[in-house]
């Protein structure tokens, strides 16, 4: 009952997308997770559509990164559907790599293991990432940077049609993340695929995101981030050339969660209408300092 | 040249050229432990050889196998690390086989060279068995090179890609457990892991490429394996340890060069 609720409420959401009009990639219904009897993830519906950029927010320990690891395949959710596009080609980058320093390992292999890839199309996906320079670099001593970079090389030689990108930016200075964030937006133009973004920050997200999603063990809102330039005081804080590349997504919960990320006055598996009639304000035109005030209430 | 010799020359470098390619995966995997525990359950499956009076080197193999299918339940039924895991497990087994061993007058075991082995015992038959694990253990390598690879660089990563996991893991620990039950009459029980490391540390410093290092450690493996014999042919020590401090000794060298 609740999925067919959502497929009508959320409808209107998405006309308002040209991109949403293309088939779904991913399309998840009331997606369950649990470990060791406790639910980590409920009634999650999601779809991402071709060339559409979705950036996942929420609080540590909300599941973000496991639900991506369900959409990965990784994962096997515990209740739910997840219908995948047939021939699915993902690209994960994940959030840093367990490479042992005993693997002796040049970039040039490192992005041919799974597949030969002639060196005109390695040289093409390196200059797009801008690390041409470092394909016969071990990778043992590349820095973080470069090692993102590289990560996100590996992920565009399957030519995929999801680009799955796990908290890119952390650890990355504010610079850094900023031509992270224009990286990915090229290469969504560039190569046409989508991709699921899960961001470490709260409120400031990639601007060119379609949708952003709040996930803290539940959809706990979606919506869409306005572009900085609508705020001349975002825009002095982060440069006007930035301002195209960082977005805010404006929300308030109508409901709270207690520390342990339960959630208090609304019963998740029974009342799914949250998300929607909740009275938070999706387009938040004049909620600027919403964004600031926000925080987590306690009972 | 007397026979034992040559047996043992081409026992030694068989086994080299089995262990070079798994030695190298075990250290980029961080699995030198896995090893160690097989190894502890050499008694118990030499203890099931003698009582099924089979070959000692498939008892041993049967007995690994056991410790694989162990090792997996455990993980899967408890929340300990992989070492604890396989902590409890080598200790397990290595009582078992002593339980087992202690209860049966009629086993007449031989310790010293279970522990330290005896390559210059080596039989033909012993022989044709790493002639067939060559053949296993490179043809399953060449097989499941890109897979095991990328098992390597990143678990998570090689998951998301399609990669077969479980199915390469298990193959993967099968041939672990052949390559010690074939080893252990060349060095023994206790020194049974060092053909899977050590070579491969030492090919780690001088090599570029993942399958260089797996070449440079089957050369320094066999190089290990001709000197250990030559200086307890010469100078008389045991040859198990020879072979283990010939090995250490060329770690030593390619240590010194990458500086």
């Amino acid at each position: 009952m609740s999925e067919i609720i959502e497929e009508k409420t959320m409808s209107p959401k998405k006309q308002s997308h040209p991109s949403s009009q293309a088939p779904f990639l991913i399309e998840a219904s009331s997606i369950g997770f649990q470990r060791d009897g406790r639910w980590i993830l409920r009634g999650i519906d999601f779809s991402i559509s071709a060339g559409e950029i979705v950036t996942l927010i929420g609080p540590n320990g909300g599941g973000k990164t496991t639900f991506a690891r369900i959409c990965l395949g990784v994962l096997q959710a515990d209740e739910g559907q997840l219908k995948r596009a047939a021939n699915l080609s993902i690209g994960y980058v994940p959030q840093r790599l367990k490479l042992d320093r005993t693997l002796p390992l040049t970039v040039k292999r490192f992005l041919t293991v799974r597949q030969k890839v002639s060196n005109e199309d390695l040289l093409n996906i390196l200059n797009e990432v801008g690390s041409a320079h470092l394909l016969n670099t071990q990778m043992s001593s590349l820095s973080g940077g470069e090692m993102q970079r590289v990560l996100l090389a590996r992920a565009l030689v399957n030519k995929p049609h999801l680009l799955v990108l796990d908290e890119p930016a952390q650890g990355v200075d504010f610079v850094g993340e900023a031509a992270l964030y224009d990286l990915i937006s090229n290469i969504r133009t560039n190569f046409g695929c989508a991709v699921l973004l899960i961001s470490h920050d709260l409120h400031i997200v990639m601007g060119s995101s379609d949708r952003v999603l709040c996930l803290n063990g539940h959809v706990c809102c979606a919506g869409v981030p306005e572009q900085i330039s609508h705020h001349p005081e975002y825009e002095r804080l982060f440069g006007p050339e930035r301002a195209q590349t960082y977005g805010i997504y404006a929300h308030s919960h109508d409901h709270s969660h207690k520390l342990s990320g339960e959630m208090i006055g609304h019963d998740c598996s029974k009342d799914h209408n949250h998300t929607h009639n909740c009275n938070h304000d999706h387009s938040a035109k004049d909620e600027v300092s919403n964004t600031t005030s926000h925080k987590r209430d306690t009972e | 040249m007397d026979d034992f010799l040559i047996r043992a020359a081409l026992g030694g470098i068989g086994m080299a050229l089995i262990a070079a390619p798994l030695g190298c995966f075990v250290v980029w995997q961080r699995m030198a432990y896995f090893g160690e525990t097989i190894a502890h359950s050499g008694l118990l499956g030499v203890a099931f050889g003698l009582l099924a009076s089979i070959n000692l080197t498939v008892g041993v193999f049967i007995a690994a196998v056991m410790v694989t299918f162990g090792l997996r339940a455990v993980e899967r039924t408890t929340y300990l690390a992989k070492d604890t895991a396989l902590g409890l497990l080598a200790h397990v087994v290595l009582a078992a086989g002593l339980i087992v061993t202690s209860q049966f007058q009629s086993l007449q075991v031989d310790m010293m060279g279970l522990l330290f082995g005896d390559i210059l015992a080596i039989s033909n038959l012993d022989l044709y068995m790493v002639g067939a694990g060559i053949l296993a253990i490179w043809g399953l390598v060449a097989w499941l090179w890109q897979d095991l690879l990328a098992l390597s660089i990143d678990r998570e990563l090689a998951l998301a890609e399609g990669v077969h996991v479980g199915r390469v893991d298990f193959l993967f620990s099968l041939a672990i457990a052949g390559t010690i039950a074939l080893s252990m009459k060349l060095v023994g029980l206790m020194l049974v892991t060092a053909m899977l490391i050590i070579p491969a540390a030492a090919a780690m410093g001088v090599s570029r490429t993942p399958e260089r290092m797996v070449v440079y450690t089957a050369f320094i493996s066999c190089l290990s394996v001709i000197c250990g014999l030559l200086a307890s042919l010469y100078i008389d020590i045991p040859t198990g340890p020879a072979i283990v401090v010939s090995m250490a000794f060329f770690f030593l060298l390619t240590s010194l060069v990458k500086r």
